[in-house]
């Protein structure tokens, strides 16, 4: 066991207590940053002048008559940014557009004493369009050529003789939707410039530094002049990580120039149409099993959504090729990545990062094929597990691959599933209108940045004179639990109770440089930081209790406030000790830092071994379909989910649960539609509100839902044996459509293949039933795999390759 | 007007003087400091803005009545007792709602936390909730009905842990101040006319003054749950200059039960009907949980949704089927039209502007075989693609009569005429439902859009009949 991983006895991490806020939460008394407008007398509030039109060169901007508008105060434009007109790290995406990229584009700002004032001024602004042509869909784009950022090639072995040993090949092509992140607090900043010229910006981001970076460039200042706090977010999901940048820019460019605070708080349509989502994705394939369903090999071109600008697409075009693998051995692999350029909301992070796209391709190429192999959809994902011993596609050996098998058989198990799966069949058979379906999918996620420089995590623990204890970290609270668990970690480390320990809002001034809370890599990070830092005040603390109790050093224990060593039985209280410590002169305070060992990548390659490990899960989802209509329900979920030794397994069970539900809200639910017709509308979110894009409710929570934590699961490259819990649980969700397209089967002849839409709607499942009632989708090797790569970048080339979460 | 109004929140009065007639009780209570309920969508889907609010039960009691804070002018709440989740309990001393939210792990994010708490708070109070047995799977064994937080949406738990602490709910405590709160009548909402910015508000005292009013002020837009208007105001930045709040009309809140018909008052919300009609109304009864959420239920008024004239209503269909007449009022007296002459064209109907709809008759007896079938993408609380109302009599075997009403498929909600005279005097078959399923599939010209494709609302049309056929034809199995 490392040291980083081992656990002390009575340690506070592992406990199951509810999320530090909680009682703020409940009572309301929980602040988010829109909380913290009426604390700010004469704040200004911002609103955007929203282009009309998807695509057009802006030919003439008139803010004089918002000007003319009682309480407007300011139009902010591109000739007020005194330094980068720029939102972005790839220089792709101004500030203040001359050429608008997509309905919706904010084109100038309005600053107004109210919000009505600056809503009116908004509308007042005069603009007008020379309207270009504008790409709506990801087959538009591929026809026009229309792509953009690197196209990478992961390879390994030869297909073609991969294909030449298969005895079945077949080919296909998908063309999946995207998804809002609607997390419930809009993107919001509130920026105050101080007496010192100091700019003070508090955002809901999940990405402080870099939201810092931004505005520091946008407003030509250095770094050490832009101070960011993020007191917690209403939910992220990735949309939070590059999104919040220029909001903040303008925020902080409307305080600069005015003097005052200034308001930037987007209402859930601008959310809507203005900020980036999950991107959609096409792909063409071809597959190749064996006889026994075995895969051969597999040869795809994924074709991501990538809207206007390049945003975090190339990473998480990466991490959709590093996980079209899931769970499964693929000898022979070909995968070519794009990234399509298209006239919307620049695509971005959202949970997951592509590695949920990169598997549907995959798992919707096992459920369409298995009833053309004569072989059950379970069987066949199981038969294709990776072993120990086994590597990716890209190289990385897969460590402790035969979690997937252990979860897979405690779900088939604690599921029943043997039972159910004949009591489904028996339903089947006996009713004609109704049908149920019974699907069970693997996950296997790889945890850390793609991009390595990105694993690197700061802490600062200050221990005060009292022996009370307060921790700032890198990282962000958005609802994932973080903070309950750094707090647990830094009481575990200090062998204090949870009391003992306080922790403050995250800000740029505390902890510099940080990483975005992102990959689901924020409690490694985070936790590895805060722990260093503990542990330099314990080495510390450790000499002067061994002077006071008289054994050496090495012997001395702290455990739940209380300092002891090995063969005496005094004592010293904690409280006493750091007393003690200050009276000596031993510093208290301590800044630590983490960075994860044994990862490297090389993008030009598409080679390495990015991951520090991989997050396994297996969810088993039985839903009942009415054929009439489409409409279905989820009667019962099993899960199984590996998050290591848990840090706090309250948070992280509501982790998996909810990335579930998350999950199924992409693939059934969530129905993303731009206006494709000719009409001047051409380009708008025709679901922009909650009224038109339907989250999960209560009503989509399975009847039953069991979800257990895989025991024995210790990760010895993690903070006190734990793994990482953000993104995974989210791809569990395919068991959902998996059921679905099952159920939708039932009413077809026996063995027939049904291609699934996605997200499977009652009317996509509709259609399903339809065409399966009709003889289903017919399994030919009669789709062209679309290799061609269009000029420019193959592969990234380092100083412009990002990110990667 | 001597005295500016006020509105208790947590028990505090706050000035509601220089509040415009367009701003929201959200942004006013968030305004004056108490950022407890917060917004989400500012048009009644998420229900984070959801609050408290003390509504009559009868004349002698009240009870804890949670509405979306988004939706509804901040000057009607004038003299009204609102209360927040600030005001319901301290984190060192949760009220019992917020202490199983938290210890289960009901909050991540805790942005919806909030909403839920004030929504599940309504239900905890609701009288009678207790004492229907082990529950199912939308009641807990404590009677909490999971439909109450239907209006409530979380992106981050998953819901389970929100229902563990919905179902692991006791009963409040004898001296808990909320539930005796209940026991005395709720505030009365006085007569004012206030102006702010030139914008008005009438809160007239009776149905005389409304229409009064309306005759003089041809622009005026009637409000009564604002779940309709909060939307137009919020999202579309509609702002009228004359609002008259007609959902206080003891006029308009009446429901009796006569012999030839029952009289619905155009004032009252759904879920005050849903409540007093006590299942009189099979077929209504079938419409009530598909229909919004109890949030958006506990606010609008049945004539507020036949007020807007919208295709998409779904109290049209049922009532159609039902064949509903309404009372129009106006400064001439009153009139009774029959709901299928009622709309004329897109968002127009027969009602003048100086009119308002009173009531809803339908005439009794009912007809027995009814159901109400709404396509929707989502089970809880969204918009109908169609809507079909269904109202059948059979004799010896016989359909003897048939009404269907229609929603979404047409520019108004109609009457599927060819439908029903298909049905009528077949018997009562799968070939019969077959048939007139083809009939029905054919009615009406349903479009496409991002809630469905026009093919299938016509083959949501037809399945509505085969589904009616299966539902009810229980010796037949499922054939
Ligand atoms: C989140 C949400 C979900 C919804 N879901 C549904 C749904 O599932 N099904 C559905 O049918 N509707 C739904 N609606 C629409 C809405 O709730 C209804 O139309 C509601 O019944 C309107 O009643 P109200 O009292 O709130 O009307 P208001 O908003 O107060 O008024 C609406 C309009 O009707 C007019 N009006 C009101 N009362 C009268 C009257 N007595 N006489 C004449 N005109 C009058 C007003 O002038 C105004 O133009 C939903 C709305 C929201 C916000
Ligand atoms: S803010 Fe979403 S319902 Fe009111
Ligand atoms: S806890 Fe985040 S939205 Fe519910």
């Amino acid at each position: 066991m490392s040291s980083l991983s081992e656990r002390p006895s009575k340690p506070v991490v592992g406990q199951e207590i509810p999320h530090e806020a909680a009682s703020q939460h409940v009572t309301g008394r929980a602040l988010y940053t829109d909380d913290l407008v009426v604390r700010h007398p004469g704040i200004l509030h911002a609103h955007p002048v929203q282009s009309t039109v998807a695509h057009a060169k802006v030919t003439r901007l008139d803010v004089e008559p918002a000007l003319r508008v009682p309480g407007v105060v300011r139009v902010l434009t591109a000739a007020d940014v005194p330094g980068v007109n720029d939102a972005g790290i790839k220089h792709d995406e101004p500030l203040f557009p001359d050429e608008v990229m997509f309905h919706g584009h904010a084109i100038c700002w309005v600053l107004g004493e109210t919000l009505e004032a600056a809503r009116l001024g908004a509308a007042a602004v005069e603009v007008d369009y020379e309207p270009l042509p504008a790409l709506m869909t990801v087959p538009e784009a591929i026809a026009a050529e229309s792509f953009q950022g690197a196209q990478p090639l992961m390879e390994r072995g030869d297909v073609s003789a991969g294909f030449a040993r298969a005895t079945r090949v077949f080919s296909g092509e998908f063309e999946f939707a995207g998804q809002e992140h609607f997390y419930l607090e809009t993107h919001c900043s509130l920026a105050v410039v101080d007496e010192n010229g100091q700019i003070f910006i508090q955002s809901s981001t999940q990405h402080p530094s870099e939201t810092q970076d931004i505005v520091s460039h946008v407003l030509g200042v250095p770094g050490h002049a832009v101070t960011v706090q993020c007191l917690r977010m209403g939910g992220g999901f990735g949309g939070k990580e590059m999104q919040p940048h220029g909001f903040a820019a303008i925020a902080a460019l409307g305080a600069t120039l005015t003097g005052r605070p200034v308001r930037l708080r987007l209402n859930r349509t601008q959310d809507m149409t203005m900020s980036g989502k999950r991107h959609g994705f096409h792909a063409t394939w071809r597959v190749g099993f064996d006889d026994e369903g075995r895969v051969q090999a597999l040869d795809t071109t994924i074709t991501a959504d990538g809207g206007w600008s390049l945003d975090l697409s190339e990473p998480v075009l990466a991490r959709a090729l590093c996980h079209l693998d899931n769970a499964y051995w693929i000898p022979e692999f070909r995968a070519l990545g794009r990234i399509a350029k298209t006239h919307k909301t620049s695509q971005t992070a959202f949970r997951g990062f592509g590695g949920p796209q990169g598997m549907l391709v995959f798992e919707d190429i096992l459920g369409r094929c298995a009833p053309a192999l004569g072989i059950p959809a379970h069987e066949l994902r199981r038969r294709n597990f990776y072993t120990d011993g086994q590597s990716t596609p890209y190289g990385q050996p897969v460590r402790h691959a035969s979690r997937a098998a252990t979860c897979w058989e405690q779900v088939w198990r604690d599921g029943d599933l043997e039972t159910r799966l004949a009591e489904v069949q028996r339903f089947n058979d006996s009713h004609e209108d109704i049908k149920r379906g019974l699907a069970i999918t693997p996950v296997k996620f790889g945890i850390s940045f793609n991009l390595t420089a990105f694993n690197q995590g700061g802490a600062l623990v200050l221990v005060y004179k009292d022996g009370s204890v307060l921790i700032n970290h890198g990282g962000t609270e958005m609802g994932q639990g973080l903070h309950t668990k750094m707090l647990q970690v830094a009481a575990t480390a200090l062998g204090l109770p949870l009391s003992k320990v306080r922790l403050a809002p995250t800000r740029t001034d505390k902890v510099p440089n940080t990483s975005a809370t992102a990959a689901s890599s924020g409690a490694d990070l985070n936790g590895g930081a805060v722990k260093n830092a503990c542990e330099q005040i314990i080495e510390r603390l450790r000499v002067v209790a061994s002077g006071k109790l008289g054994v050496p050093a090495a012997d001395i224990r702290f455990a739940d406030g209380v300092v002891s060593g090995l063969g005496t039985k005094a004592t010293i209280e904690w409280d006493e000790l750091v007393k003690a410590a200050y009276f000596q002169r031993v510093q208290l305070s301590a800044a630590g830092y983490y960075r994860t060992e044994g990862l490297h990548w090389d993008s030009s390659v598409m080679q390495g071994s990015p991951f520090k490990y991989f997050a396994y899960g297996v969810a088993a989802t039985e839903v009942e379909v009415d054929g009439l209509t489409g409409a279905y329900t989820t009667r019962r979920v099993d899960i199984v989910h590996d998050v290591g030794d848990s840090l706090s397994p309250l948070v992280d069970i509501g982790q998996v649960e909810g990335g579930f539900v998350q999950g199924a809200g992409w693939l059934t639910l969530e129905d993303l539609r731009w206006d494709t017709s000719d009409r001047p509308t051409r380009g708008r979110l025709a679901t922009q509100a909650a009224s038109t894009y339907k989250l999960p409710s209560f009503s989509e929570v399975p009847a039953e839902f069991n979800v257990r934590l895989l025991e024995d699961a210790h990760e010895d490259g993690a903070v006190y044996g734990s793994k990482a819990v953000g993104e995974p649980p989210l791809m569990l969700a395919f068991s959902v459509r998996e059921a679905l397209r099952q159920a939708a089967a039932a009413f077809g002849a026996p063995g027939v293949c049904v291609d699934l839409a996605s997200p499977a709607t009652p009317e996509a499942v509709y259609w399903a039933i339809e065409s399966a009632r009709a003889g289903g989708w017919t399994p030919d090797d009669d789709v062209a795999v679309d290799h061609a790569r269009t000029a420019g970048d193959r592969h990234p080339d380092s100083e412009r390759e990002t990110v990667g979460v | 007007m001597t005295d500016s109004p006020t509105v208790s929140v947590n028990g505090t009065s706050y000035s509601l003087h220089g509040t415009p007639p367009w701003m929201s009780l959200l942004d006013f209570v968030r305004s004056q400091g108490l950022t407890g309920a917060k917004e989400g969508c500012a048009e009644g889907e998420c229900g984070a803005c959801s609050v408290l609010v003390v509504r009559p039960d009868g004349d002698q009691a009240s009870r804890w009545t949670a509405l979306n804070a988004c939706l509804t002018p901040a000057v009607a709440f004038a003299s009204q007792e609102v209360v927040t989740s600030e005001g319901l309990g301290e984190p060192d001393a949760l009220h019992p709602v917020q202490h199983e939210m938290a210890v289960r792990g009901g909050s991540q994010c805790g942005y919806c936390t909030p909403g839920f708490i004030c929504s599940m708070a309504s239900e905890y109070y609701r009288p009678g909730r207790e004492g229907h047995g082990e529950g199912d799977a939308e009641h807990g064994a404590n009677g909490f009905d999971i439909h109450s937080l239907s209006g409530n949406l979380c992106r981050c738990t998953g819901y389970r842990p929100i229902r563990d602490a919905a179902f692991a709910l006791g009963s409040p405590e004898t001296d808990d101040r909320f539930a005796a709160r209940c026991a005395a009548p709720a505030p009365a909402h006085p007569t004012a006319e206030v102006t702010v910015d030139g914008a008005t508000f009438l809160r007239p005292g009776t149905l005389d003054e409304a229409l009064a009013a309306l005759s003089a002020h041809p622009d005026a837009v009637l409000v009564a749950g604002s779940t309709d208007w909060g939307v137009e105001a919020n999202l579309r930045g509609s702002r009228a200059a004359y609002l008259i709040g007609i959902d206080r009309l003891d006029e308009l809140r009446e429901l009796t039960i006569g012999e030839d018909a029952i009289q619905i008052g155009a004032a009252l919300t759904l879920s005050e009907i849903e409540r007093q009609l006590e299942g009189r109304i099979p077929l209504l009864d079938k419409l009530f949980p598909q229909f919004a959420s109890r949030l958006i239920r506990n606010g609008a008024t049945i004539g507020g949704n036949l007020g807007t004239g919208s295709p998409i209503g779904d109290t049209p269909p049922a009532l159609l089927a039902l064949e509903a007449s309404l009372v129009l009022a106006g400064p001439g007296g009153e009139r009774t039209v029959p709901l299928a002459d009622y709309f004329t064209g897109y968002r127009q109907t027969v009602c003048a502007p100086d009119e308002l709809i009173k009531a809803a008759r339908i005439p009794l007896p009912l007809s027995p075989i009814t159901a109400f079938h709404k396509i929707a993408k989502r089970r809880f609380d969204d918009i109908s693609s169609v809507a079909v109302g269904l109202a059948l009599e059979t004799e010896a075997g016989v359909i003897s009569k048939a009404r269907i009403g229609l929603g979404g498929v047409a520019a108004t909600p109609i009457r599927a005429l060819a439908t029903e005279a298909a049905l009528e005097g077949s018997p009562w078959s799968r070939e019969t439902f077959v048939r007139a399923a083809g009939v029905l599939r054919e009615e009406g010209t349903p479009m496409d859009d991002h809630r469905a494709s026009s093919a299938y609302r016509k083959a949501m049309l037809g399945t509505a009949l085969l589904r009616l056929h299966r539902d009810e034809s229980p010796q037949e199995a499922t054939a």
